[in-house]
């Protein structure tokens, strides 16, 4: 992937297909590490599946036989030093957590590139499950919970093109400050 | 900075517009987002795909969805389009810039850009 933005934006999309109906998404960095996970209450893996997932040949979907993602972001993170490790229950709790650690200063490390661009397509995609996006690097933050935002809207969609580009412009401006820091 | 106020203000306008949208929506634009089609570039063809829509003032009559795999990686990003009685067309290889013309004269115009379609393709 171009960017860790989009390995971000394929990760999600595979909690979304496990029908979560709450993802979490969170970042947090310092001056040489950038760390990821992203946790959702989807129907989980068994433990036979998990044990096979960072093999290109393991995947659930009938349209190919090979799952790209998790092999794709491994990779990404391997290749700097990193590493991603996985939990996931298929019980009452069900769910899974993914966590992808790299090693900023690395020549191989992506660049995360359009992180805004991820997090509104995953909100106009899923405008009725709950997305919580934090990111936090030395002192500054940006965080963004669609639960809050739908206290507001009061049954108006999150995917209306208004309310869509009202939350790129509030990340954006979260941004903005976050690099005054 | 984008305010909680400023969300209200949307959601009011929304609201008032409630009434005239319902029933309405045939048209589907689905552009795949599964990992060949993210590395293939389909976030920011999806972007515009939503943007186009909104500035042309589509939004009661198109809506743009995400799905999986589509099953032709080799093709992506694919985006397929369903309008109201017509069988689906299917753009393949897509890019933001190609977008502005599948909405001025598939969309709006009701005339397919077969140039984009898989079956100039192969
Ligand atoms: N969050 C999750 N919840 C439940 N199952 C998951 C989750 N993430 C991955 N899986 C399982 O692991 C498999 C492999 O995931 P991976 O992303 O590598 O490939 P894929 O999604 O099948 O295909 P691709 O990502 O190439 O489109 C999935 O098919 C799915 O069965
Ligand atoms: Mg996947």
């Amino acid at each position: 992937m171009k960017e860790l933005s989009l390995n971000i934006l394929d990760i999600v999309q595979n909690s979304v297909k496990a029908g979560a109906t709450r993802i979490e998404i969170c970042l947090e960095e310092t001056d040489e590490r950038f760390s990821f996970w992203v946790r959702d209450n989807g129907c989980g893996m068994s433990e036979e599946l998990l044990s096979r997932v960072k093999d290109p040949f393991a995947t659930t979907r009938t349209t190919r036989n090979v799952g790209l993602g998790i092999p794709l972001l491994t990779l990404a993170a391997e290749q700097t030093g990193g590493g991603v490790s996985i939990e996931s229950s298929t019980g009452e709790d069900h769910g899974t957590l993914i966590r992808a650690d790299f090693n900023k200063r690395h020549i191989d490390f992506t660049p995360l590139g359009d992180i805004v661009s991820t997090v509104t397509t995953v909100i106009q995609g899923n405008p009725d499950t709950d997305v919580i996006f934090s990111h936090s690097a030395g002192e500054g933050r940006v965080e963004l919970s669609t639960p809050e935002l739908r206290e507001v809207l009061d049954g108006v969609s999150l995917s209306e093109p208004e309310v869509l580009a009202w939350i790129e412009e509030n990340l954006r401006g979260q941004y903005d400050q976050m690099r005054m820091f | 900075m984008k305010t909680l106020a400023e969300l209200a203000a949307i959601r009011d306008k929304m609201k008032a517009q409630v009434a005239l949208r319902e029933g309405n929506g045939n048209t589907r634009i689905v552009v795949g987002m599964a990992t060949c089609g993210i590395a293939a570039g389909a976030r920011p063809v999806l972007n515009a795909f939503v943007d186009e829509v909104a500035k042309n003032g589509l939004s009661e009559t198109v809506t743009v969805t995400q799905t999986g795999c589509i099953g032709i990686c080799q093709y992506e990003p694919v985006v397929e389009v369903y309008t109201g009685s017509d069988e689906k067309v299917t753009y393949v290889k897509m890019t933001a810039e190609k977008v502005e013309k599948v909405i001025k004269e598939h969309i709006m115009g009701g005339k397919v850009v077969s140039e984009y379609t898989i079956g100039a393709s192969v």
